[in-house]
């Protein structure tokens, strides 16, 4: 056991760093709070940028323009950008787990086609997973797509699609086999998302935003050579997709979490509470330091994890306990502003009594997805019980 | 950066595991409990033998000179073993106190004999306060004799020599000193028993101040937190095999979410325990200057998974859960009695609240 950075990965923090000093833009704050649709153009010009650094894709092989990173040097590359507030890529999707996918299962004539313009945020990706009748039970889904000659015909619908409104191309996973087993008659798509017969429609969500879509596919033609991996092999390409989704995603979070609790805690020292002031409450003082133990423990947990993963070399079951502990604590860490925040908690942006803009009342309404997104806590805890402790399957 | 178990890290760990479950089975432990001190000589011996009794100590005083992170993986897996008698009140405690204040004479008196298995000691510190801040301690040492009462000293019965502190500093004390009574304090924890020691103008050498205590207090804690982790992982590991097992319904109950869910969480305390009590290991064998709210985080967050895992575990049991024949109410009986031992989690969530709401931000060791 040895916490500290090896010479490697100092050496990877500094370069990062300092390409970052000089690279970073310093007026994203400017944006941040703009609609997503006005800032896109921002977030690509952003990701060019990182790309011609070389920052874009660092856990990608060095063929494809990555790094090849470590695990240790994916979590710094988050830490890193979140030290400095960077903003965000406009093709996440796309570097994070889409091109991975395509780098594993692709052909070279489908490498060569979407991994560029992956990079370069010229073409944005979306995930067309989820539907309406298939959420914690993705292997259920019903989007039908049949083969007619050198062309699929797809029919059916998606839902919580993230970038589906400016998506250029989405990995579809559809269903080629109605007769197989649910998890055998899969396969995944990549669908140019400006072909005839797709309908993109916002889906509104509890805190009033439009981050996902709907998606229709009505008649959709997609090519054959479209298939990514094989056919009826789409569940092992998908999974990869989302094993992708829980490996480094944590990393970054630990200085997010980190913010939120320095501020609460400069917002605490001038919050009167009970004649006092709310930093000096014996009770929120509680909520506060075990808020703040659980962010570090977060850490460490994911530092284990790391290292784990990094001597067997796959990511294992047992990263279900991320999911469930930092989308857990991110919702016990707003419930604790609330409390310290009292009535002006409620307020949302842009009424001019809101404490940072609105900010908390935000994140108390988004954080009530965290539990939900990227795999429930129940599914989590379906798969700890099932994989990691070797209990019978319960569903 | 590397977060997992070096080689031989993993060697000590797993020949610990080996040596507990050989030396000390639950029949063995039960056995133990139902004794009036749970110390046995000869498992006393044997336990010097695999250089236990020296593990973190220097080899000037016969000690083993292993660090924090070692020490932490003995004390879970003795923890896993429920392990009884007073390893951790004459080792990591006493061995920790002396090593922390005295003079290199005092420790070839008090501290090399430990390392060398010849004799066994404790610590007292809380009187009827029950107070875990030091500020709190009243007893006071006057021309070179103490009078007064201590509480719940643990192991003090066999202990050769008891280390006292006081207002006024750090204090040997021979367990056979006139002026000196030993009285049993009935408790949840058969196997770690506790005592009141009860001093009436009795001969005491002083050792040290106590300016350095913290320290040796910090290492105890995180020890606690340590042996938490290895009855939460055996609470765990019972509490599966039994989910497995057990049928009702005409299916095993760890089939149905309400059973299986409980021993995810289960897991994910145990795991996150483990993760904080590491770190503190590492962060006090380094001296980082977060050792001391490491050693709170893990404490904290131990102290309250390891009642938690208990309540589970208990439950997922049903009415055997409720039987004295299962060892699950051991474990939960053990984890009372360290949840408060060092401060339970209120206590140490202040100390964490000082250090990040009054003096600023004190963090992990980030990259």
């Amino acid at each position: 056991m040895d916490l500290n950075l090896t010479a490697d990965e100092l050496q990877f923090r500094d370069e990062l760093r300092s390409w970052l000093a000089s690279n970073v833009p310093k007026d994203w704050n400017e944006w941040r709070e703009k609609p997503i649709e006005e800032s896109f153009p921002y977030l690509r010009a952003w990701q060019r940028r990182l790309q011609e650094g070389r920052w874009a894709a660092v856990s990608w092989p060095k063929e494809y323009a990555g790094r090849s990173a470590t695990l240790m040097q994916q979590a710094i590359f988050w830490e890193e950008m979140a030290r400095v507030e960077a903003p965000p890529m406009a093709n996440s999707l796309g570097l994070g787990l889409i091109g991975p996918t395509i780098i594993a299962y692709g052909t070279e004539a489908q490498k060569q086609r979407y991994i560029p313009k992956i990079l370069s945020a010229e073409e944005i990706w979306c995930q067309g997973f989820s539907e309406p009748n298939a959420g914690s039970d993705l292997a259920g889904l019903q989007m039908q797509a049949a083969l007619h000659g050198d062309h699929y015909v797809v029919n059916g619908q998606k839902v919580w699609t993230s970038y589906g409104w400016v998506g250029d191309w989405c990995e579809l996973v559809v269903r080629t086999d109605a007769t197989a087993a649910k998890h055998k008659g899969l396969t995944v798509l990549l669908v140019d998302m400006k072909s005839p017969g797709v309908e993109v429609r916002p889906l509104r969500q509890m805190t009033g935003e439009s981050e996902f879509n709907e998606l229709f596919f009505r008649d959709v033609r997609v090519p054959a050579e479209n298939v990514l991996g094989k056919v009826n092999d789409g569940w092992n390409v998908a999974m990869s997709t989302l094993m992708y989704e829980r490996g480094s995603y944590g990393a970054r979070l630990h200085l997010i979490f980190k913010r939120y609790i320095t501020r609460l805690i400069e917002l605490a020292r001038n919050t009167q509470r009970n004649g006092c002031a709310a930093a000096k409450d014996p009770i929120i003082r509680q909520k506060i330091a075990q808020c703040s133990a659980e962010i570090e423990i977060m850490r460490f947990n994911q530092m284990r994890a790391f290292s784990r993963v990094t001597a067997t070399g796959v990511p294992g079951p047992e990263g279900s306990i991320q999911k469930i502990f930092w989308s857990e604590l991110n919702q016990r860490l707003q419930q604790i502003a609330q409390e310290i925040l009292g009535p002006y908690g409620q307020l949302l942006a842009g009424d001019p009594r809101a404490i940072d803009n609105g900010m908390w009342s935000y994140a108390y309404l988004r954080t009530r997805g965290n539990t939900i997104e990227a795999g429930t806590s129940e599914v989590q805890r379906n798969i700890i019980g099932h994989f990691v402790l070797g209990l019978p399957r319960s569903y | 950066m590397q977060f997992g178990l070096s080689e031989s890290q993993e060697f000590l760990k797993d020949s610990a595991r080996k040596f507990f479950a050989g030396e000390c089975p639950s029949a063995e432990m039960r056995r133990l409990m139902e004794t009036d001190t749970a110390f046995d000589a000869a498992l006393w011996s044997k336990l010097t033998d695999q250089g236990y009794t020296g593990i973190i100590f220097p080899e000037a005083y016969g000690g083993v000179g292993l660090g924090k992170v070692e020490l932490m993986l003995l004390m879970e897996e003795a923890g896993r073993a429920l392990l009884p008698g007073p390893f951790f009140s004459t080792v990591v405690l006493a061995g920790s106190v002396i090593d922390a204040v005295a003079s290199s004479a005092h420790k070839q008196k008090y501290l090399a004999p430990i390392c060398r298995g010849e004799t066994r000691s404790t610590v007292a510190i809380l009187e009827a306060n029950a107070s875990w801040n030091p500020r709190d301690i009243q007893l006071t040492a006057s021309n070179g004799k103490l009078t007064g009462e201590k509480y719940f000293v643990s192991d003090a019965a066999v202990a050769d020599f008891i280390i006292v502190v006081a207002l006024n500093g750090v204090f040997a004390v021979n367990s056979k000193a006139p002026g000196l009574k030993i009285s049993p304090m009935t408790a949840m924890d058969l196997t770690r028993k506790l005592y009141v020691v009860e001093f009436n103008n009795t001969l005491a050498e002083e050792i040290g101040a106590t300016t350095n205590l913290a320290r040796a207090f910090d290492v105890a804690t995180a020890a606690i937190a340590a042996e938490l982790v290895g009855g939460m992982q055996r609470t765990l590991d019972i509490t599966v095999e039994y989910a497995k097992t057990r049928k009702q319904f005409g299916k095993p109950i760890g089939i149905f979410q309400a059973v299986q869910h409980q021993c995810a969480d289960m897991y994910l305390e145990t795991e996150s325990s483990r993760s904080a009590v590491y770190y503190a290991g590492w962060a006090l064998e380094e001296n980082s200057p977060d050792a001391s709210t490491a050693v709170s985080i893990a404490k904290m967050y131990a102290s309250d998974a390891a009642r938690t895992v208990g309540n589970r575990g208990i439950q997922i049991h049903g009415g055997m859960g409720f039987t004295w024949e299962n060892d699950v109410h051991l474990y939960y009986r053990r984890a009372k009695g360290s949840e408060t031992a060092f401060g339970d989690a209120t206590f140490h969530r202040e100390r964490i609240a000082s250090a990040v709401i009054d003096s600023g931000t004190v963090s992990a060791k980030s990259a």
